[in-house]
């Protein structure tokens, strides 16, 4: 099983929902974030005082997946985040020891 | 036979002449009582108006601080100081009423002295339905005192925009009783106490024009501040740390409250439902306006984006220049003063903060000090009698108030008035929290301060999202 993590540009949800519902994945983690890569950020003036604001807001998913699918994910999902901008963000991944799920004790790629 | 006639025709003519006068000496003690009744009427229903007003007015101005000022500060500070910001306005609702009540008011509006009053209404003796003839002659004096006591109250707590985020709350409580005891009260005697070395209306050696309390709220508060900001020092990371406001829209809603209690502050200076208070309602919320245009329109100009913090800081800077000006000038004059004030307060806070690096959080000094003393001085430019015509002299002659009527010397009275009021904030400030730092200390710990003083003085957190 592989974790999917991906940090995508907040107006881009919506979309990459869509599009992994599309392909029979509806089960993950979304949480809001803040952070950048090269992305600039932005100056604001609060009563004359000057703030470089350069931690962006961002939204980061996260989604454990059986690792025969994992590339059809990882395609599915950077091609509904993609802009072609600096500031789409990143996918990572990682190897998944297990997974549980709650209700039943369920193991392995079937608790997915 | 004629002369019986004519005998009996002014017989007859002397009757009709004279019963009317038989008739008016039965009627007359009627008329009377019901002239005096309607007399006596006409005073109720003046006086009736005019209490309205005031308990109205009264209501808006304790808004002013709770919720307006301490949503207005509360929203400007980081989040884990918001409730200790807050719990700094509301706390002196209640203090500053039981200390006023007991000997504040009394300090302030009894007796005759120059400097402050006596003790005279000391615990509210005395002060009933009963009008106080030497303030305002129809509304009860309870009425009087108790629109004073809102005044009390929203001052110290001005204050409290220097020290946000770093004073202790115990020092904190003590600096208010004592500051409300030795700076408030002897300054608003001065102005506005019978005897008052700076009152205008009573006599003063020094007649300083301050309508709703340019000198007695927004200098004493403001200066006060300043030296607050400077005794307790720099907050922890300042200015190196980002210390944005942690809500705008909070902010926000709390400077619309206090513009519109701040009708209460200035309209209700007139102490009665008259034309005076209709003009001192015009003025303010013109110099609001155009202090709001001021300080959006000199951001736009140096920063390249107008906004809403410039809005609201304008329309608060305005609201405070107008404030001694606001029964004694024009419409026009008062847009000219709020927009001068606008301007001049984006200046003081964005640039001469910098400068000097003086960690005025809520740049207190910069809108109510230095607005304050500007509008102070600009009352006695447009000061006129056309507006108000109270000031007279003992032939009863309407007398010149401001540069306008020709008085030119009322701009040295104003000078006079402000340095007063500087010279008294800054002494008092300094001895005040020279006691308190002694006795309690008057700064948070460094780990408080970090950790914020919601939690660390307060034991509460303003937000909790997961719940």
């Amino acid at each position: 099983m592989k974790k999917i993590e991906a940090i995508i540009q907040p107006f881009k949800l919506d979309d990459v929902k869509e599009a992994l519902k599309g392909i029979g994945i509806d089960g993950m983690t979304i949480t809001e974030v803040r952070g950048h890569g090269r992305q600039k950020g932005h100056k604001e003036v609060y009563r004359g005082q000057e703030y470089n604001v350069d931690l962006l807001p961002k939204v980061k998913l996260e989604m454990v997946v059986s690792s025969t699918r994992a590339d059809e994910v990882i395609k599915t999902l950077a091609g509904a985040a993609r802009t072609g901008k600096i500031g789409d963000g990143k996918i990572f991944v990682y190897e998944v020891a297990d997974a549980i799920r709650i209700r039943n004790d369920d193991r392995g790629e079937s608790a997915l | 036979m004629v002369s019986m006639m004519k005998l009996s025709l002014k017989l007859c003519l002397l009757a009709f002449l004279l019963a009317p006068g038989a008739i008016w000496a039965q009627a007359s003690p009627d008329l009377q009582t019901r002239l005096t009744a309607v007399e006596a009427a006409a005073k109720s229903a003046q006086s009736a108006g005019d209490n309205a007003w005031m308990l109205t007015s009264s209501a808006l101005v304790l808004m002013m601080t709770g919720p307006g000022l301490a949503l207005f500060y509360g929203g400007l500070v980081r989040r884990k100081n918001v409730l200790s910001t807050m719990m700094q306005s509301f706390i002196l609702m209640a203090v500053i009423t039981v200390i006023w009540a007991v000997v504040g008011y009394s300090f302030a509006f009894g007796g005759q002295g120059p400097f402050f009053g006596d003790l005279r209404f000391a615990f509210l003796h005395g002060v009933g339905s009963a009008p106080n003839s030497d303030y305002a002659s129809t509304i009860p004096q309870q009425t009087f005192m108790v629109y004073q006591l809102m005044f009390a109250i929203i001052t110290p707590a001005l204050i409290s925009g220097a020290f946000a985020e770093r004073m202790k709350f115990s020092a904190m409580l003590l600096f208010m009783v004592l500051w409300a005891l030795v700076v408030y009260s002897p300054q608003a005697h001065m102005v506005w106490g019978k005897g008052g070395l700076l009152n205008a209306a009573l006599g003063g050696k020094y007649p300083t024009l301050d309508f709703a309390g340019g000198t007695v709220v927004h200098i004493t508060s403001g200066v006060s501040a300043l030296v607050c900001a400077l005794y307790l020092g720099k907050r922890h990371g300042y200015p190196s740390d980002t210390m944005r406001p942690h809500s705008l829209v909070i902010s926000f809603i709390g400077a619309c409250l206090l513009w519109v209690g701040w009708f209460g502050f200035n309209a209700g200076s007139a102490l009665g439902a008259s034309g005076l208070a209709s003009s001192a309602f015009v003025a303010t919320h013109f110099g609001a306006a155009a202090a709001a245009l001021g300080w959006v329109l000199a951001e736009w100009i140096h920063n390249g984006k107008p906004s809403i913090l410039g809005g609201i800081s304008g329309c608060v800077a305005g609201l405070v220049a107008i404030t001694p000006a606001s029964g004694f000038v024009q419409p026009f004059p008062a847009l000219l003063i709020g927009f001068v004030a606008g301007i001049f307060c984006f200046f003081m806070v964005a640039f001469v903060k910098a400068k000097f690096r003086y960690d005025d959080s809520l740049d207190a000094f910069g809108v109510h000090g230095m607005g304050g003393t500007l509008g102070a001085i600009l009352t006695g430019v447009f000061a006129t009698n056309a507006v108000n015509d109270g000031f007279k002299d003992s032939a009863g002659k309407v007398l010149p108030l401001g540069l306008v009527d020709g008085h030119a010397v009322q701009i040295l009275y104003q000078v006079i008035g402000c340095a007063i009021a500087w010279g008294l904030a800054i002494v008092g400030t300094l001895v005040i929290l020279k006691i308190c730092d002694v006795l309690l200390g008057v700064r948070v710990r460094k780990d408080q301060e970090i950790q914020g003083l919601d939690v660390a003085l307060h034991g509460e957190e303003g937000y909790f999202f997961e719940a």
